[in-house]
């Protein structure tokens, strides 16, 4: 389980994330959600451990990060920040196999091989495994980062906006990857989207927050209601049930 | 490329490098045949074992040594324009020779090595430092930030020399030169070799630490020593080739973007190419530079600087400003 503790970040005088404290749970999809600039990338970014933090403790499976090895920390959490425009020729396949580094240090089983090949296949990749990544639509470019991160196969995922930049078919087809991520291997995997739909229609668990604090959480038929999201959005947001998820329609 | 087209290029690589190592231990100004050797003449064996055959493994080495640093720094940098010229570790190995001369006389090889290895090393953290602090990060303005250091560091060589009367000395370290190299004056390059293999053990980290810290961190890396080890690779191996060679430009810059035209940017998988591509480039413009006013020399230099700047503008058309997109 990851739990937080009084979590504070500041740059300078300036406090992006003010006394966090959370425990999430294990097993679901869990979205944060929020205005830009509420804090939600820097949390996850401290859980993670790969921005250091100002003040305030975060445990991993009871652990406070600082005690753990990192490499063993990379078995259990992964992380993967928006916009990766690496300028590195790399195959696919490349990419995936680096996943597996934390295990290997760089020299491949025959296990990790078959994660990599299983990776591949649950994103649908197998076509283009030995193209470069480069020569990639935006679209298989995130898909190839994400099973790089599946292959890590770690008990808890992060992902600061996967969505981004996406088509609608990719998109779905990550998020459906994800909820198959957490049903079928029991995966903790949470996520920034900004799409309130695709959290409303794939998430169970929502953190709300609003300038560097948590201002709600729980379930999501609990979080995604008109009152809730006026609150942290500030807009009028009108919430229909359509087959029995949450919609909500925000354009006007 | 198919894998069978890969294995192609790398043996036509080797098979260059033996006939054209043959052709160049055969030129010179000196009567030398293969028959001599053969027939074991006394100073056909001296002229091999003392001036031809120590000359030809200088050039392999430096141009392997070379065309690997460049490769290193490409990868942690992330950016094809760094390399040991264009990031100014040269110009801060020549400081350091400078120093060491000025505290210890000519005598000590060692710790001229030594000064000049731990002035390189900071002047590549300097560097990294200050590209890592800039908010304006084009894939141009990395390299342009290097020569800009570098020319300052040259220019401090510069006078400290003058002032010191040894002008001299420290411009014979200013072109790259094998017309000099006989036996008992090369070895020193052979003490850079270790560092090639830690390259290659840790070849994956490398490539990691080039995809940036988050993406390191999130695999268990230790981003910032596996960048400090690459910049202690890179400059121990520039800084024995300064001293025993002099500077040698463009090599370290173009080799390893030829080579991941073909190979990828997978360390590991094109360590050995990028080796035996930068060996064979040297290699040729030793040639070329023996033979146009033969039996006298061109500097390796300039025919280093003339192929090398052909070889980089045809480099710059071919990827279509692929590699050179801001990072």
């Amino acid at each position: 389980m990851i739990r937080s503790e009084n979590l504070v970040k500041s740059y300078g005088e300036k406090v992006v994330l003010n006394n966090v404290s959370l425990n999430l749970p294990k097993g679901k999809m869990i979205a944060f959600i929020g205005a830009n600039g509420a804090g939600k990338s820097t949390l996850i970014s401290l859980m993670s451990r790969i921005v250091p933090k100002t003040e305030g403790c975060v445990y991993v499976d009871n652990k406070e990060l600082q005690q753990w090895n990192n490499n063993e920390l990379s078995k259990r959490i992964s992380i993967l920040k928006q916009s990766n425009h690496l300028n590195i020729r790399l195959t696919v396949r490349e990419l995936i196999s680096f996943g597996r580094f934390p295990y290997s240090k760089g020299r491949l089983t025959k296990k990790d091989n078959e994660i990599i090949d299983k990776a591949l296949s649950f994103l649908s990749l197998d076509n283009i495994q030995h193209r470069n990544i480069d020569e990639l639509s935006g679209g298989q470019r995130q898909m190839a980062y994400i099973a790089m991160i599946i292959a890590q196969d770690t008990e808890y995922v992060f992902l600061d906006e996967p969505l981004n930049n996406l088509d609608m078919r990719h998109s779905v087809q990550i998020m459906k990857g994800l909820r198959k991520l957490v049903d079928e291997m029991n995966k903790t995997i949470m996520v920034v989207i900004h799409d309130i739909n695709f959290i409303a229609y794939y998430s169970d668990y929502i953190i709300a927050m609003k300038d560097g604090k948590v201002v709600s959480q729980g379930y999501t038929d609990e979080i995604i209601t008109k009152e809730v999201l006026k609150e942290i959005y500030g807009m009028d947001i009108d919430v229909q049930s359509v087959n029995g998820k949450p919609i909500c329609l925000y354009y006007n | 490329m198919t894998d069978f087209a890969k294995t192609k290029t790398k043996a036509i690589t080797i098979v260059l490098i033996i006939v054209l190592s043959l052709i160049s231990l055969s030129i010179g100004a000196k009567s030398f045949t293969w028959i001599g050797v053969l027939k074991g003449e006394a100073n056909h064996l001296q002229t091999l074992f003392i001036s031809r055959l120590p000359r030809l493994l200088s050039i392999l080495i430096t141009g392997a040594g070379l065309s690997i640093s460049g490769l290193l720094m490409q990868t942690i940098t992330g950016n094809k324009f760094v390399s040991p010229t264009t990031a100014g570790t040269m110009d801060w190995s020549r400081l350091g020779v400078l120093i060491a001369i000025l505290l210890a006389g000519e005598q000590s090889k060692l710790l001229r090595i030594l000064v000049a290895f731990i002035i390189a090393f900071l002047g590549n953290l300097i560097f990294i430092s200050i590209t890592q602090r800039v908010p304006y990060k084009s894939a141009v303005m990395v390299p342009l930030i290097g020569l800009m250091l570098g020319s300052v560091v040259s220019s401090l060589t510069t006078f400290i020399s003058y002032r010191y009367n040894i002008i001299q000395n420290v411009s014979s370290w200013l072109q790259g030169n094998f017309s000099l190299v006989i036996k008992g004056r090369y070895e020193l390059l052979y003490i850079g070799m270790p560092m090639v293999v830690i390259a290659y053990l840790f070849a994956g980290r490398f490539t990691i630490a080039g995809m940036g810290e988050s993406i390191a961190t999130n695999l268990g890396l230790d981003y910032k020593k596996t960048v400090l080890l690459g910049l202690l690779i890179v400059s121990f191996l520039t800084t024995t080739i300064v001293i025993t060679i002099g500077s040698i430009a463009f090599v370290g810059l173009i080799i390893p973007n030829i080579v991941s035209l073909y190979k990828g940017d997978n360390l590991r998988n094109c360590l050995f190419d990028t080796a035996a591509l930068g060996a064979l480039f040297l290699l040729v413009c030793d040639i070329v530079g023996r033979l146009v006013i033969y039996p006298y020399e061109v500097s390796i230099s300039v025919v280093v600087s003339v192929l090398g700047s052909i070889i980089f503008l045809l480099l710059i058309f071919a990827r279509k400003g692929k590699a050179f997109k801001n990072a």
